[in-house]
């Protein structure tokens, strides 16, 4: 891959394509649905997409890094309903080193399947993904394998450089009982150059603040809010499984679900061990649109619904 | 395989995904009296169920606000009945048990596009039976999908 130019017109285009284009998308589609976000960062649950909605999604990570600058990483996703059992997502990763450069690292394609028909006390979801990215990729999205505090400190040019096709597989078993959400997220990624398998988790917790909806629309009520706990890291790869030399996180979260479609979800997290950063503040805000399937579809027929 | 050639072709995948396969198409009259069909696979444990929130004087409010956030983009206005999905007016919903409306929201009807809806407290969807319960059956005629 060749090195991207890092001046300021490259900056600006960058900035441009992460917080322009999202918004674009949002002020074009005024089809806007309630969303039931949880607050989870990197876990998911089981619950998909509804057929033929868009979310759009921007998410921020600033980061401290002993031995290197800090720093802030971001990414757009797109999250799609292909149907009630397949949702698919692409993302759009870049990230800012503090006293280095503002650099794009890359994307990645995910697809989520759920193969039961019906709801169960653990509910199965398999996860694959494409990610094409490169070293200098700092979204911490996921944690896996001997992912250390470290290797983020080595500076944006080295990183760059490196470039990273990677599949990855997820198997997520989630519950929702009694409001509450449950789910537990076993990672396992293969690089395509000869590396070997690495290994990874993250488990969840979420409740809403109210079980009932109330009577009367508002955007403070307490049924909007959904609080949430989240610990995940690795897991060493094929020839060192387990916890030695791996990174670990625990984060506790808050997300806003407003009535016009808009989700905003707030996370601190902290690392659990001396190979983690040792403070992340993490947030998001996304919009849903119903109906963006069929505005589409007619865009493609030549006529609309 | 250059970085930018990659996105751009990911970005044109996701774009036919989402042409493609995208859920637009109006159901048939089969999909939707399939629809209907599910409350009748109800287990025998939900079908005696009773509404928690039956004596609740807010619950039907409530129930018709979550509707409208929830519901109403396939469903219509009120259950009427919309492009993508059937009428929940019609009386093989307003005649069935509390407890299968609250199955068929918890479960979904994943095959046919009807979302699982577990996400939302029970509460909630009990509130969702609530406002369905109260608007009552209505002449509702299941029409063909409109032709191109």
């Amino acid at each position: 891959m060749r090195a991207l130019p890092s001046n300021s017109f490259f900056l600006f285009a960058l900035h441009l394509f992460f917080f322009v284009l999202p918004t674009l998308i949002l002020l074009a589609f005024p089809l806007p649905s309630l969303s039931q976000e949880n607050p989870y960062i990197v876990a998911y649950d089981h619950n998909l997409e509804e057929p033929g909605s868009l979310e759009v999604e921007y998410f921020s990570t600033f980061g401290t890094q002993r031995g290197g600058s800090d720093f802030h990483a971001y990414w757009a996703e797109f999250e799609y309903g292909v149907t009630a059992w397949w949702t698919t997502e692409l993302y759009l990763d870049g990230q800012t080193t503090f006293g280095d450069s503002t650099i794009f690292t890359g994307s990645r394609w995910e697809n989520r399947f759920r193969p039961l028909k019906n709801e169960h006390l653990i509910n199965p979801v398999l996860y694959v993904e494409f990610e094409n990215t490169n070293g200098a990729d700092k979204i911490l999205k996921e944690v896996e394998g001997h992912d250390v505090e470290s290797d983020y400190a080595v500076p944006n040019a080295v990183t760059r450089q490196q470039h990273t096709r990677e599949m990855e597989f997820k198997l997520i078993l989630s519950s929702n009982f009694k409001g509450w959400n449950f789910t537990e997220n076993t990672i396992a990624t293969k690089n395509l150059s000869n590396e070997p398998w690495e290994f990874g988790y993250a488990l969840g917790a979420s409740r809403p603040l109210a079980m009932k909806g109330a009577a009367h629309r508002c955007n403070f009520c307490a049924q909007h809010f959904v609080a949430g706990v989240e610990l995940y890291g690795g897991l060493g790869d094929r020839y060192s499984f387990g916890l030695h030399n791996t990174s670990h996180y625990l984060g506790s979260g808050l997300a806003w679900n407003l009535p016009s479609g808009w989700t905003f979800r707030f996370e601190p997290t902290f690392g659990l061990n001396d190979n983690s950063h040792q403070f992340l503040l993490r947030w998001g805000v996304s919009r849903e649109f119903s109906g963006f399937g069929s505005m589409v579809s007619g865009l493609f027929k030549g006529h609309g619904e | 395989m250059k970085l930018y050639q990659f996105v751009i072709a990911i970005a044109l995948l996701f774009t036919g995904v989402v042409a493609a396969a995208g859920p637009q198409e109006s159901p048939k009259q089969s999909e939707r009296e399939s629809v209907y069909a599910e409350l009748k696979k109800v287990p025998e444990k939900y079908l005696g169920k009773a509404n928690p929130l039956a004596n609740d004087a807010d619950a039907v409010a409530a129930g018709g606000i979550l509707f409208e956030e929830h519901c109403e983009e396939c469903h219509g206005k009120e259950g009427m009945g919309g492009k993508k999905a059937p009428s929940l007016r019609a009386e093989e919903v307003q005649a069935s048990p509390p407890g299968a409306i609250f199955w068929v929201l918890s479960n979904g009807v994943v095959r046919k596009k009807m979302p699982v809806w577990s996400k939302l407290p029970e509460p909630e969807r009990w509130q969702l039976v609530s406002y369905l319960k109260s608007l009552g059956a209505a002449a509702t005629e299941s029409k063909p999908p409109a032709k191109p």
